[in-house]
C-alpha cells in the first residue's frame, strides 16, 4: 500500500483486529486458569492426607450439625462490630481533631493524645484484650464493667482508635493549605474552616483507608474470645474440640468472608471510582 | 482625593532570613483601583496576603478605613470579614456547589440566614455571567468560570475593598478576558480594588493608579501613562522592557 490509498474506510477492517485480538486474550487467561487452579487442586487432592483432610476440615454432616450454632454465635460478632465501629470512628475523630490542634491551651491533651495512639497502636491486639478484660475488673472499682463483651469492645475500640486517628489526620494533613486560606479569607473563624471546608474534604479522602480498618476490626473480634466470649470463632472452637472436627471453624471462616468480601469490593470502588473529585 | 480605605505604612516582612518586604508605603482611596506589578518573587502576592492578615508582618502597620488592622490585639476574624480575596489558583471549595461556595461566608461569617444567602448568592451568579451553573462543582467548571465564581464568593461579604492576586495567571489565554470583564464591571461599579497583575494592558485601562513593586519596595507609584508609559525609574524601565521583549504587553 502507498500512502496515497491510505487509511480511510479501513475502519471495519481496525474494528474486526481489536476483536480478534481481544478474543485471543481472553481465551490464554482461561488456559492459564484452568491450568494454575487445576494444578493447585490436583495437588491438594492427590496429597497422601487429603481423605483425613476432607473428613476433619470439610464434612458436609459436620458442616450441616454445627452451621447453625456457629451461625447464631456470629450475629454477636455482627453486634459487636457494628457498635464498636461507630466508637472508633468517634473517639478516632477526636483524637485526630486534638492532635491537629495549634491552641496552646490544648498542649496537654495534644500530648495525651500523642501517648495514647503510640501506645494503642504499638501493643498487639491479643495482648490488649487481654490486659483491659483482666485488669479493670481485677480493680474491684465499683461501677466499672465487668461483662467481658464489653471489656473486649473497649479494648478493640482503644486499639482502633488509634490507627483510624492517624488516618483522620492524614487526610486533614492532605488538603492543600490554600483551601485553609481561602476559608479564612471569606470571613470564617479557624473552627469554622475546620468544620465546613477542611474536614468534608478529608474524610471523603479517607473513605478507602477507613473501609480497610473496618474489615481489619471485624476479624479481630473474634479475639474477644480470650476471654470466655462465646462469638462465632469460639463456638466452633467449642464444637471442633468435642467432636474432633474442624469444620465448625471453617464455617465460621465463611461467615467472616460473607461480610469482609463485600466490604473489600466497597473499598474497591470507593477507592477507584467515588473519591475521583 | 477621597478617604483613603486602605493605607500601608512600612510594611516589612521576612520569611526566615528571606526579607520579602521592605518597608512598603501604598494608599487606595475609596472607589479607586491601584494596580500592583512586578515581576514574580517581588513580593506582591506577600503584600496582599498580610493585608488580609493572612501572614503576620513583623514591622509597619496596615489601616483598614483609618483603623489599625495589623495590631497584634486585633482579631484577624472581623477584618477578613471586611476584606475580599481572590487567590491566582481560585481556591474554591471542590466539595461545594458553585452556590455554595459563595453561601459559606455569607452564612457563617456575615450570619445571614440560608435562604437570604442563597437568594443574593444566586444574584451574585448571575450577575457574574454564572445563571445556570449554581450546581456545578468547580472540577466541572473552565477555569474562567471557576475564577468568576471566586470573585463572586470575595464580594459576597460586601467588602471595603477586593484584593485581586494575579486572578488571571493561572487562566488559559483565551480565558483571561471574561474574567478581565468581570474585573472591569467591579470597577465601573466602584468597587475599591488592589490588583496585583501580569496584565499591563488591563492595569493601563482600569487602574487609577500603579505601584511598582522590586524586591520589596514600591519604586515608582503614579497614574498608569506615567508608570507603565513614561516611567522615570530605570528598574521600572527594565521590567517593562522585559515584559515587551516577552510580547507580554
Amino acid at each position: 500500500m502507498t500512502a496515497s490509498e491510505a487509511t480511510v474506510g479501513r475502519r471495519a477492517e481496525r474494528e474486526a483486529a481489536k476483536r480478534r485480538r481481544a478474543r485471543r486474550g481472553q481465551a490464554i487467561a482461561a488456559v492459564s486458569s484452568v491450568v494454575v487452579i487445576g494444578g493447585l487442586v490436583a495437588l491438594a487432592l492427590t496429597s497422601p492426607g487429603w481423605p483425613n483432610v476432607r473428613d476433619t476440615f470439610f464434612s458436609w454432616s459436620a458442616f450441616k450439625d454445627s452451621f447453625p450454632d456457629v451461625a447464631k454465635a456470629f450475629w454477636l460478632d455482627i453486634k459487636m462490630f457494628c457498635v464498636i465501629e461507630v466508637a472508633v470512628l468517634i473517639v478516632g475523630m477526636v483524637i485526630a481533631l486534638i492532635r491537629t490542634s495549634r491552641a496552646a491551651a490544648l498542649f496537654p491533651l495534644r500530648l495525651l493524645s500523642a501517648v495514647f495512639v503510640d501506645v494503642f497502636r504499638g501493643v498487639p491486639v491479643i495482648i490488649l484484650v487481654y490486659l483491659v478484660g483482666f485488669g479493670i475488673p481485677a480493680l474491684e472499682l465499683s461501677g466499672l464493667p465487668s461483662d467481658p463483651i464489653i471489656l473486649g469492645g473497649i479494648a478493640l475500640t482503644l486499639s482502633y482508635s488509634a490507627y483510624v486517628a492517624e488516618v483522620y489526620r492524614a487526610g486533614i494533613g492532605s488538603i492543600h493549605r490554600g483551601q485553609r486560606d481561602a476559608a479564612l479569607a471569606i470571613g470564617l473563624t479557624e473552627g469554622q474552616a475546620l468544620r465546613h471546608v477542611i474536614l468534608p474534604q478529608a474524610v471523603r479522602r479517607v473513605g478507602p483507608p477507613l473501609l480497610n480498618d473496618f474489615i481489619s476490626l471485624q476479624k479481630d473480634v473474634a479475639l474477644v474470645s480470650i476471654l470466655g466470649v462465646i462469638e462465632a470463632f469460639r463456638e466452633a472452637q467449642i464444637i471442633s474440640s468435642s467432636t474432633f472436627n474442624y469444620t465448625a471453624l471453617v464455617g465460621a471462616a465463611l461467615l467472616y468472608l460473607c461480610v469482609t468480601i463485600p466490604l473489600s469490593r466497597l473499598v474497591d470502588r470507593w477507592g477507584f471510582g467515588g473519591v475521583a473529585r | 482625593m477621597s478617604e483613603p480605605v486602605l493605607e500601608i505604612k512600612g510594611v516589612t516582612k521576612a520569611f526566615g532570613s528571606n526579607e520579602v518586604l521592605h518597608g512598603v508605603d501604598l494608599t487606595v482611596a475609596e472607589h479607586e483601583a491601584v494596580a500592583l506589578i512586578g515581576a514574580s518573587g517581588s513580593g506582591k502576592s506577600t503584600l496582599l496576603r498580610c493585608i488580609d492578615l493572612l501572614v503576620e508582618i513583623d514591622d509597619g502597620d496596615v489601616f483598614l478605613d483609618g483603623e489599625v488592622i495589623t495590631d497584634p490585639s486585633v482579631d484577624p476574624v472581623p477584618v477578613r470579614r471586611r476584606l475580599g480575596l481572590v487567590f491566582q489558583a481560585y481556591n474554591l471549595f471542590p466539595h461545594l456547589t458553585a452556590l455554595e461556595n459563595i453561601v459559606l461566608g455569607d452564612r457563617y461569617a456575615h450570619g445571614a440566614s440560608k435562604e437570604e444567602a442563597r437568594e443574593r448568592g444566586r444574584k451574585l451568579l448571575d450577575r457574574f455571567g454564572l445563571a445556570g451553573r449554581e450546581d456545578e462543582r468547580p472540577d466541572d467548571l473552565s477555569g474562567g468560570q471557576q475564577q468568576r465564581v471566586a470573585l463572586a464568593r470575595a464580594f459576597a461579604g460586601r467588602p471595603r475593598a477586593l484584593l485581586l492576586d494575579e486572578v488571571t495567571s493561572a487562566l488559559d489565554p483565551e480565558l483571561v478576558g471574561e474574567v478581565l470583564e468581570a474585573v472591569r464591571d467591579l470597577k465601573q461599579e466602584g468597587v475599591t480594588m488592589l490588583i496585583a497583575t501580569h496584565e499591563m494592558s488591563f492595569a493601563r485601562e482600569v487602574a487609577d493608579h500603579v505601584a511598582f513593586l522590586e524586591e520589596g519596595r514600591i519604586l515608582e507609584f503614579g497614574s498608569p501613562d506615567k508608570v507603565l508609559v513614561d516611567p522615570e525609574r530605570p528598574e521600572t524601565k527594565r521590567f517593562l522592557r522585559r515584559l515587551l521583549e516577552a510580547g507580554r504587553i
